[in-house]
């Protein structure tokens, strides 16, 4: 188990850049404009292909790198591409009917990230495990699990919503990079294309919904209830 | 050897078809293909479901297994399939405006036949989880097939609710996947037999909080109450032969990864809980179809809460486990499985035959459609569980299962929720049946022969199966029962 007898300086820089994607989360949850977004998840992306590299270094497990370089690749440019074409086509710069206030989201997300510490922290006991990486790990994921969810409750405008189960899936990513790193390498691949596979799936719905519906905006979809 | 080529067949005949509609873009030359595709599939999912008793049978390094669980969800889903393209040819051409665009449509259709059968001998569980996310995929653009902004707008919903729920499963798969480091070192296969037989040295705690993720991650795709909200719009807002597809095939391919992470739950000694969860979710979908079918107008979304409904019925009798409950739930599962495509192929006939999707707009059915309505009508009477039906003999067999292993509040709730049910699905067939006709009648048209068939191909068996439950069958789930539960010995 790598997260077992980890050195202090590894240790700290897979803490680091754990929390600074949870910053970026948070970057994410108090911005009003699409575009920042967008560049918080691309830098949150390029995070994770750092730690992944630098898992697969202290670890040993070279396949780390390759997967680096995909997640790099694909989450940090290519998502952040299509998803930026999407949103010059669509012309909208911004939310623009708020549910949450960005600040009141924001205090929000903070009461995700200290239940998330609490059950991480309460796992990290049961096995061990309580002074290690391996429950701020714990937090990150879930806290950017609850952090997405809160964005795709808050947020309306259909490409938020994209970007908020990008959030969830990175948070699980990040979490995976470090308690996991010895997850077969071809599942990894797998997700990754899959994730292509889902933006463009909404890309193309996203049309639809324009074309049809006549907006972008899903708090206008209300015509199926009960 | 024979089980090997059986299962190639079964799935390179839907992809063929699928490219071949690609390739053609032919409606006429689709239709076919996707038929002979379909008529393969049930051709050879039947004798592997007999042949997987011998099983399991591993291939392609243990990445596909042909295991008796995964063989029957694979016979319903193939059932399904047949019945639902026998329908779509029918059903289909009757919208005209897209007709030349009908070639796409059998591509999906084709596609996500295979993307369910795939899931369900997936012997990896991020596998399993990748099928699981490809089949949300395909169907998407299914349910928005119609193109009108309602089936458009429940194309976005099921889209945004499934991906965020199936995340939660990812995160409890990994998780699963941290457990099992813990015995079997860093790098393993996360087959389900390892995870099985590791589980009684894995972590509780940690099992537990992996479980709780899966189960709410799958039972967003299975449409377990509270995360059922994108069923109702995606069933009632796809074309009518998806619907069935999607209640009759997708939400068991999907039930088969909790069912199979259950039997892990249960290896680590969290069973307990497991199931109490699993049946409380279950009582709740119980809970909430019982109240939106009272109070339902639209009729495929009366369909869709009783899918809900039944899953619930599926999940309550997985929870309750043990011989019955797992015997009853795997008989539920095909009765349902073919009532419930019964339901939708009546319910698109009607719909189109009236032209509106409202309850209260359809009446006379009797005497518009003598034979057809006398069909349907059975249906929901075998739907809502009465004699001589097999989900009735199902939801017996779940009930007597409950009562054994001291889950009497869940059968009382259930016996209770089920009456409702029955009152409240039966009170809107009267209307549309007895009721007295409102306004002009409109010019009812036909429905082709494609229409009905499969209506009378779902009724057969489940008035057999209602009347005789085969002892081949009740032994085969005995053994499943055993499968389920053999590795935490």
């Amino acid at each position: 188990m790598l997260i077992a007898h980890l050195d202090p300086l590894a240790s700290s820089i897979f803490s680091l850049m754990a929390i600074a994607s949870l910053l970026l989360a948070f970057v994410m949850l108090g911005s009003r404009w699409l575009n920042n977004y967008l560049y918080a998840f691309a830098a949150e992306s390029w995070i994770i292909a750092i730690l992944s590299a630098t898992v697969g270094f202290y670890g040993g497990y070279p396949e780390l790198y390759f997967i680096a370089i995909l997640t790099a690749l694909f989450r940090g440019l290519f998502l952040p591409y299509l998803l930026w074409r999407i949103v010059r086509r669509l012309n909208v710069a911004r939310e623009i009917h708020e549910i949450l206030q960005p600040s009141s989201a924001l205090v929000a997300g903070a009461f995700c990230v200290i239940f998330s510490l609490t059950v991480g922290y309460r796992v990290g006991q049961s096995l061990g495990l309580a002074n290690t990486v391996a429950v701020l790990a714990l937090t990150v994921m879930l806290s950017m699990k609850l952090i997405g969810f809160l964005m795709l409750s808050v947020r309306h405008e259909a490409l938020s919503q994209i970007l908020a189960i990008l959030v969830l899936e990175n948070g699980v990513f990040l979490g995976a990079q470090i308690l996991v790193p010895g997850m077969p390498v071809l599942i990894e691949i797998v997700i990754l294309f899959d994730l292509l596979i889902v933006v463009a799936c909404f890309g193309v719905l996203i049309q639809y919904l324009l074309a049809h519906a006549g907006t972008t905006s899903t708090l206008e979809l209300k015509r199926l209830v009960g | 050897m024979m089980v090997g080529s059986l299962l190639f067949a079964m799935l390179i005949a839907p992809a063929v078809a699928a490219l071949g509609c690609l390739a053609f873009r032919q409606p006429a030359i689709a239709e076919r293909l996707n038929l002979i595709a379909s008529i393969i599939v049930f051709a050879t999912a039947v004798p592997l479901s007999i042949l997987s008793a011998n099983g399991p049978y591993y291939y392609w390094a243990n990445y596909i297994v042909v295991d008796m669980p995964g063989a029957w969800v694979t016979l319903c889903t193939a059932i399904v399939y047949l019945l639902a393209s026998i329908y779509a040819i029918g059903y289909m051409r009757l919208l005209e405006n897209q007709h030349e665009q009908l070639w796409s449509f059998y591509a999906l259709f084709a596609g996500f036949a295979l993307t369910v059968l795939v899931s369900t001998v997936m012997n990896n569980a991020g596998l399993y989880w990748i099928a699981i996310e490809l089949t949300t995929l395909v169907s998407t653009f299914l349910v928005g097939y119609e193109r009108a902004a309602e089936s458009v707008e429940a194309a976005w919903k099921y889209i945004i609710i499934v991906s965020a729920g199936i995340s939660l499963a990812l995160l409890g798969t990994v998780l699963f996947y941290w457990c099992g480091s813990f015995v079997l070192g860093p790098v393993y296969d996360m087959t389900w037999m390892t995870l099985q037989q590791s589980a009684s040295r894995m972590n509780p705690t940690l099992v537990s909080l992996a479980y709780l993720l899966v189960l709410i991650g799958y039972g967003t795709k299975v449409g377990l109450a509270p995360m059922h909200t994108w069923l109702p719009d995606a069933h009632s807002e796809s074309p009518a032969p998806v619907s069935a597809m999607l209640s009759g095939a997708l939400l068991n391919g999907a039930m088969l990864g909790i069912v199979r992470y259950l039997a892990v739950a249960d290896s680590a000694g969290v069973g307990s809980f497991a199931r109490t969860v699993l049946v409380a979710l279950g009582v709740l979908s119980l809970l909430i179809g019982a109240l939106f079918i009272v109070r339902q107008d639209g009729i495929k979304r009366l369909m869709a809460y009783s899918s809900v409904e039944h899953m619930g019925v599926v999940a309550i009798g997985f929870g309750f486990g043990g011989l019955f409950g797992v015997a009853g739930s795997l008989y539920h599962m095909l009765n349902h499985s073919l009532n419930k495509s019964l339901m939708f192929f009546g319910a698109g006939n009607v719909m189109r035959s009236f032209g509106t999707k409202e309850i209260h707009r359809i009446r006379n059915v009797w005497s518009v459609y003598p034979v057809q309505g006398s069909l349907w009508l059975a249906g929901a009477a075998a739907i809502t569980g009465a004699p001589p039906f097999g989900l009735f003999l199902s939801e017996l067999v779940i009930l007597r299962g409950g009562m054994e292993r001291n889950y009497g509040w869940a059968v009382a709730a259930m016996i209770v929720l089920l009456i409702v049910i029955f009152v409240g699905f039966l009170n809107h067939f009267r209307e549309m049946y007895f009721g007295p006709a409102v306004g002009a009648g409109g010019n009812v048209s036909a429905v082709s022969k494609w229409c009905v068939a499969p209506m009378w191909l779902a009724f057969g068996p489940l008035l057999l199966f209602g009347l005789w439950w085969p002892s081949g069958m009740w032994e085969h789930f005995s053994a499943i029962a055993h499968v389920l539960s053999s590795a935490s010995r």
